[in-house]
């Protein structure tokens, strides 16, 4: 093993190791040795990452195997590495966000008797999806992604006193395993059809690939592989309509929600189909396909972010739309904008939610808006930082996002495959929305009249779900007259350190990893798709393409959209309420969000149960066991019954059944012949 | 260490050990009778290391074979030996005898040498069935091992004891007269020879071929148990003691499927791809139909014997999928369900020691007492719904794969286990374990002692290092396996 080698291992290591010290010793060494061992950890983890990129920027890949898993049926299942600009991008982007989220930790949780076990987790989360994005083979990958959604299942249940959170958590895997079910016959056909697993190999048979049809259906093949993988990334990146748990599982601790339901995490399901670009190229159905359920999840999940008056609720509906627009991107094959956008995101949404995480310290854990207001006053470090994540994300010129999210949607524009039109409808649209319900929450948090401290008046709002209520045992809240703090300092140097790159990233990397070299030979676009080609043409340098975009249609959408929430939180609240009034229908489909959670409760929890009921008791307890096997039984104890009758002990019975059978026996065997 | 007759070791160490245990008589010696189990129990385990160790991987040939005449009349040998196939489970089979061993270690306390016996001597009778190249030798070791089960189920049993150990035992009885008929047949068909080997190359024309699978599919399927014999298992299992079910989960159960893959595939090969439809059908509906029956389960037992059947179904269609990849996923995945299913009856037992209930209701925030055993039986429930780096994930993984490979929708049907399983797996565990404390019997709990801690740490690590590492364990059965494949592709007829 090369020096190289042992530094790729040393990288999820690290964390693993810090996870099992902090876990299994965490009585021992006590709540500071927990983070000080995790964050150790994952501090050597990005320490090595970058030591990587330079590395792999000076033209060094790897693709190999650390050991052998099994060998079987003429497949070689084995632990490996493939490092490459992707995968050292998602690197960095991992264990940063998780460096951050480690620090922040310290004082999120301070009072929290599971603080070790905390820590333990998040570190098992770094390690897990570092094992996802560093792999060179499908089963690995499926691996990692199995193991970060068991952590997610651990951390969104870690306060397991609460009934929702432990709903929340079933719901989660459950809800992944559907998408897991999907990407497991994906990596099932590849391997029946490639009789390998191994990205290259399978990559390097993929014209083949695509010339087969399957046997039995007839599909052709590659879509069918394509979708059946892409449904796992619907899973794990919660696209329409996978996406129930993501809402939901923000019942556990915020700084999780951070790392891995904002930032990582979630954007597995676009890292895999951006490496699979190879198999997904070669698919134009798949591609529309996957055009299509991100496009309706970009919009109609940004719709659903206007309604909720829960600060964590808000900016998850704008994660699931943000990864909507990733999704779009890989619909139209421009998945360097993709992955460029995961990006992006994952810094100033890991920002937006540890700054959420700060005003809920602040407020003393309320997390309703209502009760927020004129915060920037008291947390100046957290209202500035979160202006600054809010600008990034409705793409406002030379921020990050804007980078990021203006390349998808000229990419969508210049797409010419199936969807394309209805995609540039919802992307268009949906920056509006996102600016909007963007500073919707930051008006209502930071701005305006305090509302806080006012003995929980709020309670009886109308609308109101139970489910969106956080649970009373743990709903503390401003006393009246008591104000909101700014966080300690290990709250909000992470936020610092986040905005940096919030604001900054984009326009350092937009030319190398859009329209330069950084991912040459790793993204593969075909020749019949537009991809990214259109925009590199009229590519002239960040700057101008900062100057250009204040004269497009995105940049005014979001204004329009920033102006309008400015208007109705800050100067006419009166209208919201009218709205709401007028358009109540509208606003009840919101409310419920469009039912999906009603429906999957009655239809697939519900069914599910009613089947099993009824398997049960009609099929085995009615059929098997009442009628085969206890009738037989029954049938058994009448046949002894019967014959008991004959045997009635009075010998004249016996005798005159003994005449009659001579009788019978001499007719007959006279007659014979 | 040729010489050493590692098998009849691996036999007789724990019969004899049993009958010496029983010797210690009443229940005043009991300590002694523990003592001296759990010995018996170790050195039964020791002696079949070598078997591992000393195994050859290159061949597909019987290994450790002993042989000697036992009714020249007949022709009936005292004939063992194992090969890729049957070694594993000679090991498992001894290696959970020292967990229920312990798993018994406190909470029997009447009878306690008979009891300890009684598995004791299982143990060797069902290392006899996997090491038994004889047709008689198998079929009386099949016959005897009912016995002891039949007796810890009816007396050490729960209240219905009697009913569910004379349906358990009934049922498998009808089975394997039918096999025994089977053997009879071939006995006279080979002219004159028990031995299974002879049996494999014996030609054989499709008719018969047909009724000889349908004799050992009874007998087999009722011991897997396959849809719709299956009936007698969760009675058995909720009526058995902790260890009862343990040994029935993790090894018995596997006698029905090793008996496929010993007497149905290779001697009438014919009809096993002729009937291969049935089997899968069975094994998907056992998967599926079985799946939604356990999510509804009240009782924590009868949930983890539906699933065990669930489970089985993978075996029986991994085997009937006659690909390499699904052959071993389903051997693969006995092993693992040995671990898997043993270790989540012993965390039944666990709680049931404790508050003398298995229903789900009367728990409820078990982690606030118990945090130890709670993160144990969160092992083992995601192990149980097949989550990668436990060993849960690596048979069903292999089988998923295999089936694709065989037909695409066979493969679609079994991966719906992957949301069933995390289904009744994982919500069962959210109303034990999570929660709220529900009641004064669960704010009374003590967590695990440390002989609970070490065996299902022990448990633990092997279901850990079987997810890790399978290497070891394929490895065994590449050549008995490839062998038994090409063996079955060429014709007999």
């Amino acid at each position: 093993m090369t020096d190289m080698q042992t530094l790729y291992l040393l990288v999820p290591l690290a964390p693993l190791a810090g996870a099992i010290l902090a876990g299994l010793f965490g009585k021992a060494i006590g709540r500071t040795g927990a983070h000080v061992v995790t964050i150790l950890g994952v501090a050597i983890a990005l320490a090595a990452s970058v030591y990587i990129y330079q590395d792999v920027q000076a033209g060094n890949t790897f693709n190999g195997t650390i050991y052998t898993w099994m060998v079987a049926g003429g497949l070689t299942f084995e632990v490996g590495f493939l490092i490459d600009s992707l995968t050292v991008m998602m690197m960095l982007v991992v264990t940063f966000v998780s460096l951050m989220v480690h620090i922040y930790t310290i004082g999120y949780m301070a009072e929290d008797p599971g603080y070790q076990r905390f820590f333990s987790y998040i570190s098992l989360f770094t390690f897990s999806m570092l094992m996802l994005v560093m792999s060179n083979n499908f089963m690995q990958l499926f691996f990692g992604w199995e193991a970060v959604g068991l952590v997610s299942y651990l951390l969104i249940g870690f306060w397991y006193d609460r009934p929702t959170a432990i709903y929340a958590n079933l719901k989660a895997f459950l809800v992944n395993r559907v998408g897991d079910f999907g990407f497991l016959l994906g990596i099932g056909l590849i391997a029946a059809y490639t009789g390998s697993l191994n990205y290259a190999e399978v990559f390097a048979q993929a014209d083949s690939l695509a010339s087969q049809e399957m046997a039995v259906t007839g599909w052709p093949l590659i879509t069918a592989i394509c979708i059946c993988l892409f449904i796992g990334a619907m899973g794990k990146s919660a696209q329409v309509p996978l996406h129930v748990w993501l809402p939901d599982s923000m019942e556990g601790p915020t700084p999780i929600s951070a790392l891995i339901h904002a930032a990582t995490m979630v954007t597995a399901g676009i890292f895999m189909v951006a490496r699979m670009s190879p198999l997904f190229e070669l698919s134009d159905t798949a591609l529309s396909f996957v055009l299509v359920i991100g496009a309706t999840t970009a919009l109609f999940m940004g719709f659903l972010g206007i309604v909720q008056n829960d600060i964590k609720r808000v900016v998850a509906y704008s994660t699931l739309s943000q990864l909507g627009y990733m999704t779009v991107a890989l619909g139209v094959s421009a998945y360097s904008a993709a992955v460029f956008h995961l990006m992006t995101h994952a810094f100033f949404k890991a920002l937006l939610f540890l700054g959420a995480g700060s005003v809920i310290i602040g407020m003393h854990h309320d997390q309703d808006m209502r009760n927020m207001g004129g915060l920037w006053k008291y947390m100046p470090i957290t209202w500035f930082t979160s202006l600054l994540g809010s600008l990034a994300l409705i793409g406002f010129p030379l921020f990050s996002g804007f980078f990021s999210k203006d390349s998808i949607i000229e990419a969508v524009h210049a797409s010419t495959i199936p969807g394309a039109g209805y995609a540039l409808f919802c992307v268009m649209l949906g920056v509006f929305v996102t600016a909007f319900y963007s500073f919707r929450m930051y008006f209502l948090v930071f701005h305006g009249k305090e509302r806080f401290g006012n003995a929980h008046g709020h309670h009886d709002h109308h609308g109101d779900h139970d489910d969106e209520e956080p649970s009373a045992d743990h709903h503390h809240g401003l006393a009246p007259g008591q104000k909101p703090h700014e966080s300690p300092w290990v709250v909000t140097l992470p936020l610092v350190l986040l905005a940096i790159p919030s604001v900054l990233i984009g326009f350092f990397t937009i030319e190398p990893m859009l329209f330069g070299d950084w991912f040459k030979d790793v993204i593969f676009v075909g020749d019949n798709h537009v991809g990214l080609k259109e925009l590199e043409a009229n590519f002239h340098g960040p700057l101008a393409m900062a100057i250009h975009g204040l004269q497009t249609a995105p940049f005014w959408l979001a204004m329009g959209g920033v102006v309008v929430a400015w208007f109705f939180y800050m100067v006419r609240p009166d209208i919201p309420a009218a709205i709401q009034r007028i358009f109540k229908p509208i606003y009840c489909l919101l409310e419920n969000k469009y039912f999906f959670d009603r429906f999957n409760e009655i239809f697939f929890a519900g069914g599910a149960r009613a089947l099993g009921k009824g398997l049960w008791k009609a099929g085995d307890q009615a059929l098997i066991d009442g009628v085969a096997v206890n009738g037989t039984a029954r049938l058994v104890g009448w046949v002894a019954q019967m014959s008991r009758l004959f045997q009635t002990g009075h010998l004249y019975q016996y005798a005159f059944v003994m005449i009659i059978g001579v009788f019978i026996l001499l007719t007959f065997w006279f007659n014979r012949g | 260490m040729t010489d050493i007759p590692l098998l009849s070791l691996a036999i007789w160490v724990p019969i004899l050990g049993g009958l010496l245990v029983l010797a210690t008589g009443s229940d005043r010696n009991a300590p002694l009778a523990r003592m001296l189990a759990l010995a018996v129990a170790v050195v039964g385990f020791v002696v079949t290391i070598p078997l591992y160790t000393g195994f050859d991987t290159t061949t597909s040939a019987m290994q450790f074979v002993e042989l000697s005449s036992w009714v020249p009349r007949f022709n009936i040998n005292y004939h063992l030996g194992v090969d890729g196939i049957s070694v594993l489970f000679v090991i498992l089979n001894a290696f959970i005898t020292i967990m229920v061993v312990m798993a018994g270690w406190k909470v029997i306390e009447d009878r306690v040498a008979q009891y300890m016996a009684a598995f004791l001597i299982m143990s060797g009778l069902m290392n006899g069935i996997f090491s038994a190249l004889d047709g008689v030798l198998f079929y009386v070791f099949f016959e005897a091992s009912l016995i002891p089960l039949y007796l810890i189920i009816g007396v050490w049993g729960g209240p219905n004891r009697v009913y569910a150990a004379i349906k358990f035992f009934l049922y498998t009885l009808l089975g394997s007269l039918l096999m025994l008929i089977a053997l009879l047949y071939l006995f006279m068909q080979s002219g004159g020879s028990f031995s299974i080997l002879d049996w494999h190359q014996l030609p054989l024309q499709m008719e018969p071929q047909i009724l000889i699978f349908l004799a050992f599919l009874i007998a087999f399927g009722v011991k897997v148990p396959m849809w719709p014999v299956h009936t007698w298992l969760p009675d058995a299992h909720v009526e058995a003691p902790t260890g009862g079910s343990v040994v029935l989960a993790a090894i018995a159960l596997k006698l029905g499927a090793y008996g496929f893959l010993r007497f149905s595939l290779p001697i009438v090969p014919d009809a096993s791809q002729e009937l291969a439809w049935l089997i899968i059908t069975l094994s998907l509906i056992a998967v599926v139909y079985i799946g939604f029956v356990a999510l509804v389960q009240a009782d924590m037992k009868k949930l983890v014997a539906y699933s065990s059947i669930s489970h089985m179904g993978f075996v029986t269609l991994g085997f009937f999928i006659f690909n390499p990849m699904g052959v071993e996923g389903a051997l693969v995945q006995m092993i693992s369900h040995g671990f898997v299913s043993g270790a989540m009856f012993l965390c039944i037992g666990v709680l049931y020691d404790r508050v003398h209930s298995r229903q789900i209701a009367d728990y409820g925030g078990v982690v606030h007492t118990m945090p130890k055993f709670a993160a144990f039986f969160m092992l083992f429930a995601m192990a149980n719904s097949g989550l990668p780096a436990t060993s849960g994930f690596v048979g069903e993984f292999m089988v998923i794969l295999g089936a694709v490979q065989f037909n695409f929708w066979v493969g679609f049907c079994a991966a719906i286990t992957l949301i069933l399983g995390a289904a009744y797996s994982l919500w069962m565990y959210k109303r034990v374990v999570f929660g709220k404390v529900a009641n004064k019997h669960v704010a009374e709990l003590e967590d695990l002692n440390s002989r609970e801690f070490a065996f299902l740490a022990i448990l633990a690590f092997c279901v850990l290092a079987m997810g890790l590492y399978p290497y070891p364990f394929t490895e065994v059965m590449h050549a008995s396996v490839n062998e038994l494949l090409r063996h079955v592709a060429v014709s007999k007829l």
